[in-house]
């Protein structure tokens, strides 16, 4: 079968759009390789806490669940338009775990009219000397321990790198019961509050951040940094540098520590839609990420995206995305997908922002999705904003020629998503990474962790000519490995002197070549075919 | 409520949803591969599946990540 829509993401971006589709009456797919619903930031363990936004998230990720199947421990490993624009994601998931049997993955192939990728970002590490030594992890990995596993990653806690997200990291983990000797944020940290804009809409935010590290005496310190780990089998210590103002090392102390938490701001996960071939933009901070029009729509006709690829901004941007993506996408339910590529019209429409227009249902299409007005259904536990519904800034579908067009999405939620995204990229602005990391690194300090590539191997391609990233990679394998250079392209694109560059990789997972040769035929197996939500076949046992 | 799993033999306990990598670090286990050329110990780093470090071979199948594969009771842990 093939679907109306099919989201890859099942954090708040995906949630969102797929929901609203699914509650306009679309025949909706979802598929995450979680156990469960909430990408990054809503992640929770099978017993969640109270944490703002969560409980909302969950009432929507069950209202989904009633309406669309959700295909949860589904990796998607490519996405792929054929020529009659049906959009095929292919993913692997595990069919058994039987004991001594083979790999148990399965492919899965769901077809569909529309895609919209939400996908969003990973962290952003640096490499530092003794980076690679267990007990050092990205910020988001010690984040995730905590609110997946419930695992504390260690007694002794350092939390470093550059952004607001450190602060959250450091309060969950002293209010769990670690140690966290210091906060060392490479930055300036009163960004935050020189930003007029920041500050008007993060204070509060910042404000309790601050009084749960004072409560737990949880030192914060700007211009320092981590910049080496120290240790045998694990890390013992490492060693905190003040910076100046370009990251370059001032004066450094050892500090005993167990566990290390760093993170450099986000990288957005854009892998499936360069594969796909939309066009990719740099984002405020030089991050390659996913060009969309105003009503969400990527370059390459039928392929939506929201969230973190098309720009890091933060779950209420994200889910903003999500929802202004599903609606235009309901509004153009029931027109053919365009088969030709986007018009020069759409390229041209700029500044993500700008008022844009999508096709009118063809008569006869879906009647719940040409019922209206879809952007009156509120997501569950949105306030309703009354007397802010005028027409001016809404995204407007124009009717056949010479009739009115219909408005698509609130003027509410345009203004919302602008508020958000004009914040998003005023935290880039705030936080950037400073060239002076090159410097915390030795000639033997690995810049690439998975094929081990240290920086004497970097310097040694560029002196063999190297002038670029992608040179310098293919000479020195960095990025070569199992992570694709998801870890160190930032690092290699800084290393090379040019900004981070979209992923020219054929596949955005690892995949067996068993998985690969069955994928041939599973487009046969529609996903229909089995029970979704899919169950771990170890849980029903 | 909880379960266990075994890890070179040793049992480990298992809370419903953590993840392999997560039983492991709670265990004190913060190793369990070797890098191909310098046989450097690897355990978990980024967490969420994206940097590959934490692979690990568990029921005698080819290596998985640790941080993204929920334990399953009775399962058997190999690190090297």
């Amino acid at each position: 079968m093939t679907y109306d829509l099919v989201v890859i993401g099942g954090g708040p971006a995906g949630v969102a759009g797929a929901l609203t589709a699914a509650r306009a009456g679309l025949r909706v797919a979802l598929v995450d390789s979680g156990a469960r619903l909430g990408g990054q930031y809503f992640r929770h363990s099978a017993v969640p806490g109270a944490e703002p936004g969560l409980g909302r998230f969950l009432r929507q990720g069950r209202a989904l669940g009633e309406r669309a199947d959700v295909l949860l421990r589904h990796q998607a490993w490519s996405a792929a338009r054929e020529p009659d624009g049906t959009l095929v994601v292919h993913c692997v998931t595990r069919s058994s775990s039987a004991p001594g049997g083979g790999a148990g993955e399965r492919t899965v192939a769901v077809r569909a009219r529309r895609l919209l990728i939400a996908t969003g970002a990973y962290d952003r590490p640096l490499p530092f000397p003794g980076w690679d030594l267990p007990g050092v992890l990205t910020a988001g990995g010690a984040q995730a321990l905590l609110k997946g596993s419930g695992v504390v990653a260690g007694r002794r806690i350092v939390v470093s790198g550059t952004g607001p997200f450190l602060l959250p990291v450091a309060c969950g983990l002293a209010g769990a019961g670690a140690r966290v000797l210091g906060v060392f944020e490479a930055g300036v940290g009163l960004g935050l509050v020189r930003q007029p804009l920041l500050a008007l809409d993060k204070a509060g935010e910042a404000v309790r951040y601050a009084v749960g590290l004072a409560r737990h005496r949880v030192p914060y310190r700007t211009r320092q940094a981590v910049v080496a780990a120290h240790g045998e089998r694990e890390v013992e210590a490492v060693t905190v540098a003040r910076l100046d103002k370009a990251w370059n090392v001032l004066a450094t102390r050892v500090v005993e520590c167990d566990t290390v938490a760093a993170g450099y701001g986000f990288v957005p996960q854009i892998e499936l839609g360069t594969q796909l071939g939309c066009e990719t933009r740099h984002d405020v901070d030089g991050s390659p990420v996913l060009s969309v029009d105003a009503a969400q729509r990527t370059t390459v006709p039928g392929v939506w995206a929201a969230g973190e690829p098309t720009g890091v901004g933060g779950w209420r941007l994200s889910e903003l995305e999500g929802r202004i993506a599903g609606l235009a996408i309901v509004a153009g339910h029931g027109t053919a997908p365009r088969t030709a590529p986007a018009p020069s019209t759409d390229a041209a429409a700029g500044p993500r922002g700008d008022l844009t227009t999508a096709r009118a249902p063809a008569p006869g299409g879906d009647p719940a999705a040409a019922a209206g007005r879809p952007g009156e259904q509120e997501m569950p536990g949105e306030p309703e904003v009354p007397g802010e519904l005028e027409m001016p800034g809404e995204l407007e579908m124009p009717g056949e020629p010479g009739e009115p067009g219909v408005p698509v999405v609130p003027g509410v939620l345009v203004r919302r998503r602008a508020r958000w995204r004009a914040f998003g990229e005023a935290l880039q602005r705030a936080y950037p990474v400073e060239p002076g990391w090159q410097g915390w690194l030795r000639d033997d300090t690995l810049v690439c962790r998975c094929e081990e590539v240290p920086l004497a191997r970097v310097r040694e391609a560029q002196d063999l000519g190297a002038t670029d990233a992608r040179s310098v990679k293919l000479l020195a394998r960095p990025g070569m490995g199992w992570c694709q250079g998801r870890i160190c392209g930032y690092a290699v694109s800084c290393l090379a002197g040019e900004p981070p560059r979209p992923p020219r990789r054929p596949i955005a997972q690892p995949v067996t070549l068993g998985a690969l040769s069955e994928s041939g035929e599973a487009s046969d197996r529609a996903p229909a075919d089995d029970p979704p939500p899919h169950p771990n076949p170890r849980r029903s046992s | 409520m909880t379960f266990h799993i075994t890890v070179d033999g040793r049992s480990v306990p298992v809370v419903p949803g953590q993840t392999i990598g997560a039983a492991l670090h709670a265990a004190g286990v913060r190793s369990w591969r070797s890098t191909r050329f310098g046989g450097r110990p690897r355990g978990l780093f980024c967490g969420i599946g994206v940097c590959f470090d934490c692979l690990i071979s568990v029921n005698g199948r080819a290596p998985e990540r640790a941080c993204l594969l929920e334990a399953a009771p009775g399962d058997e842990v190999t690190t090297s």
